[in-house]
């Protein structure tokens, strides 16, 4: 994964909240391999009227929209369906980061896992960030490592998660990192199976539905 | 160790270790697979990396499967293509799955339960929200995304942040036409849609004591819905008797060896929380959303809002975005908004119970609109048959539908068309949620009925017939 450590790019004001991941990709769009690019179906349905034409006045669709590399929105963004397709649809339209007063506990994690940072903010700063964000795309600077936005002479902190925060710092991937911790897993394992047995699954290769089923 | 919660005890007997930030490495006892997981299984071949546990995740086909028929002859080949995927991905790995014709087939958060998969004390996880479903019996157990199942696959670990905990109290007896799923849109429309965002909450008090199993699965199943990471209820008789013989609950004596550590899965009397809310169950009314989140709920009794009575104006902006799309007038009555469809299924509102409470309403009714009705499991139709439930709902003018996610999601094909308007028993009224330019209310199986039989929502209080008993 590519690490985050500072981005200065133009910023995308979204002033709304409660941008789900329905809203986020559209279901109808899930079916596709990730490989066609699921930046075409970031926020569909707000970028195209009933007829499907672009929607002209909405912001990704204003020129100058494909440089965007972070996007500004209000509270509870990335809420609802665990969806990593939402995040997918950000991070192939070519967005780092996503800056919000509050996030979806599930999106953070799967924004995390794909190199995209969930910064949070207040709701003043966010206001603060929103009004000096106007039609035109405006650079902005993110610092992960002193979780600070720069902006029009302005700088506001963010939070971040303490792990995730150094995930991002160094692009670790979970997986690669759990194979460190095998015989830790294994050690833990024959206490909980002795502890626990019904908890238990089938030998490898037997038949049949998970251990307990004795139907 | 004393002075712990309910989840902390869970949490505990599930921590393989910390790292260096404090995060918990957790030992995952379950995992759900459903169609959606394609992502993570071609993530798993991009590495060439095993699934290390197959005996402990199961494959159920739900959100894109067909409901007018159990064949794939007449689905579109994209949809096809996502259920053939999980078919062959799980035939690779050696995992079980429940396949499209089986009888115990169903919505992963319908069936788990139903089988006795979930059980008090398991860590279980799927790539679905709705996963704080199965907290009702016990079990810590949260949606996660399609990286995290790729890592649940390889390794049957997860790393976790552990979460504040709320306990959400509610005491009193709730009115006869109030259900969990009135307690849910009460309880998020009050704290807000991100309003338990960061903890994992345990809902307790007198009127959770009274709630049948099932209607303890609708309320965890919302959880989400007010951002909490999972929803959970102490394991008590009703949970024991509930789990009792089902086909992979433990049996014999491992049944009562289960059953002495579910017995302790309570929270201890002076165990903190960081946060604690209290509604009295006595004063919530069926409750329904006029809006685009599931916060936007009011009892049936009160009108839509109007944007400028609300405080702060990102909320008068969210109301007018909201009214504008739904459709709708400050300060129309609730109850004057007329619909042109209906839809009653989803791991929310779809177990027998809420068959059965829908029937109680349209026994000898007619819908005024037309309407789909999509058992939760292929179990619960079944069962519903043997009720006679299918005829009443046929009679009614409504489609009697196989089992899936159907038109909660849309995944499908089963949606609504572009300005249509539903009352659902589901658990989203996201704009475009049940197809692009859908608008939809949330409410209980028994006021999805009575709005079929009166054209438009409506209080079903007044049509109650025989409301059945928990």
């Amino acid at each position: 994964m590519t690490p985050f450590t500072q981005l200065t790019a133009p910023a995308c004001p979204l002033v709304r909240s409660n941008v789900d991941t329905d809203q986020l990709i559209p279901a109808r769009f899930m079916k596709e391999p990730r490989r066609v690019g699921y930046g075409q179906f970031l926020l569909y349905d707000l970028r195209h009227d009933d007829t499907g034409k672009p929607a002209d006045d909405f912001i990704l669709n204003q020129p100058g929209a494909e440089h965007f590399q972070i996007m500004v929105a209000r509270r509870n963004f990335g809420a609802g369906s665990s969806r990593e397709a939402a995040v997918y649809a950000l991070v192939d339209y070519g967005f780092r980061c996503v800056i919000a007063p509050s996030f979806g506990d599930i999106f953070s994690s799967n924004a995390v896992n794909n190199g995209l940072l969930p910064a949070l903010v207040n709701e003043a700063d966010a206001d603060r960030l929103l009004n000096a964000l106007g039609s035109e795309p405006t650079p902005i600077s993110v610092d992960l490592a002193s979780q600070q936005i720069h902006f029009a002479g302005q700088v506001i902190p963010f939070d971040i998660n303490a792990v995730w925060k150094t995930k991002l710092l160094n692009g670790w991937d979970d997986i690669d990192l759990t194979e460190g911790y095998r015989s830790k897993i294994d050690d833990f394992l024959l206490t909980y199976q002795t502890r626990y047995p019904w908890t238990q699954g089938q030998p490898e290769g037997a038949p049949g539905l998970i251990a307990r089923d004795n139907r | 160790m004393s002075r712990q919660t309910l989840f902390d005890k869970i949490w505990q007997s599930h921590e393989i270790c910390q790292n260096d930030e404090g995060q918990s490495l957790l030992w995952v006892d379950r995992h759900l697979a459903h169609e959606g997981s394609f992502h993570a299984f071609n993530k798993l071949a991009e590495r060439g990396l095993s699934v290390r546990h197959p005996e402990l995740t199961l494959g159920i086909a739900d959100h894109y499967v067909p409901t007018h028929s159990r064949s794939l002859a007449t689905v579109n080949d994209k949809t096809r293509s996502v259920i053939e995927q999980l078919i062959t991905n799980t035939r690779a790995h050696g995992i079980p799955l429940i396949g499209l014709d089986d009888s115990r087939q169903g919505i992963v958060h319908v069936v788990g339960p139903e089988l006795g998969l979930t059980q008090p004390g398991l860590v279980m996880v799927c790539g679905d929200s709705h996963t704080s479903t199965h907290g009702a019996l016990g079990a810590l157990a949260f949606g996660i995304g399609a990286s995290e199942v790729a890592h649940v696959l390889a390794t049957q670990t997860l790393w976790q942040n552990k979460p504040k905990q709320l306990r959400i109290r509610i005491d009193g007896a709730l009115s006869p036409a109030a259900t969990a799923k009135d307690i849910a849109l009460a309880w998020i429309s009050q704290l807000g849609a991100d309003g338990a965002r960061g903890y994992a909450i345990e809902y307790a008090g007198s009127a959770i004591d009274d709630l049948s199993v099932e209607a303890r699965l609708t309320l965890c199943n919302l959880s989400i819905e007010g951002g909490a990471r999972c929803g959970m209820i102490a394991p008590d008789d009703k949970t024991l008797a509930y789990l009792k013989n089902r086909p992979m609950a433990p049996k014999g004596d491992e049944f009562e060896q289960a059953t002495a550590w579910w017995r302790t899965l309570v929270t201890d009397a002076d165990a903190v929380f960081d946060r604690e809310v209290e509604l009295d169950a006595s004063e919530i009314a069926p409750q329904v959303t006029w809006g685009t989140s599931p916060e936007e709920a009011l009892p049936i009794t009160a009108c839509v809002p109007y944007p400028d009575d609300a405080h702060a104006t990102d909320k008068a902006r969210q109301h007018r975005d909201s009214i504008d799309y739904m459709g709708l007038k400050p300060g129309q009555a609730l109850t004057d908004i007329a619909i042109d469809r209906v839809f009653i299924g989803s791991c929310t509102n779809a177990r027998i119970e809420d068959l059965r409470a829908a029937a109680a309403v349209l026994k000898g009714r007619k819908s005024k609109v037309p309407g789909l009705i999509s058992a939760g499991s292929t179990q619960v139709k079944a069962q519903a048959e043997a009720e006679g439930l299918d005829h009443i709902f046929i009679e009614a003018g409504l489609e009697w539908r196989e089992s899936g996610c159907s038109m909660c999601v849309g995944m499908n094909g089963d949606q609504l068309a572009s300005g249509e308007r539903c009352a659902s028993s589901t658990n989203r009224n996201f704009k475009g949620r049940q197809g692009l330019g859908s608008r939809t209310h949330l409410m209980s199986p028994a006021m999805v009925a009575a709005a079929a039989v009166a054209g438009h929502l409506t209080d079903v209080r007044p049509l109650l017939q025989e409301f059945p008993q928990p």
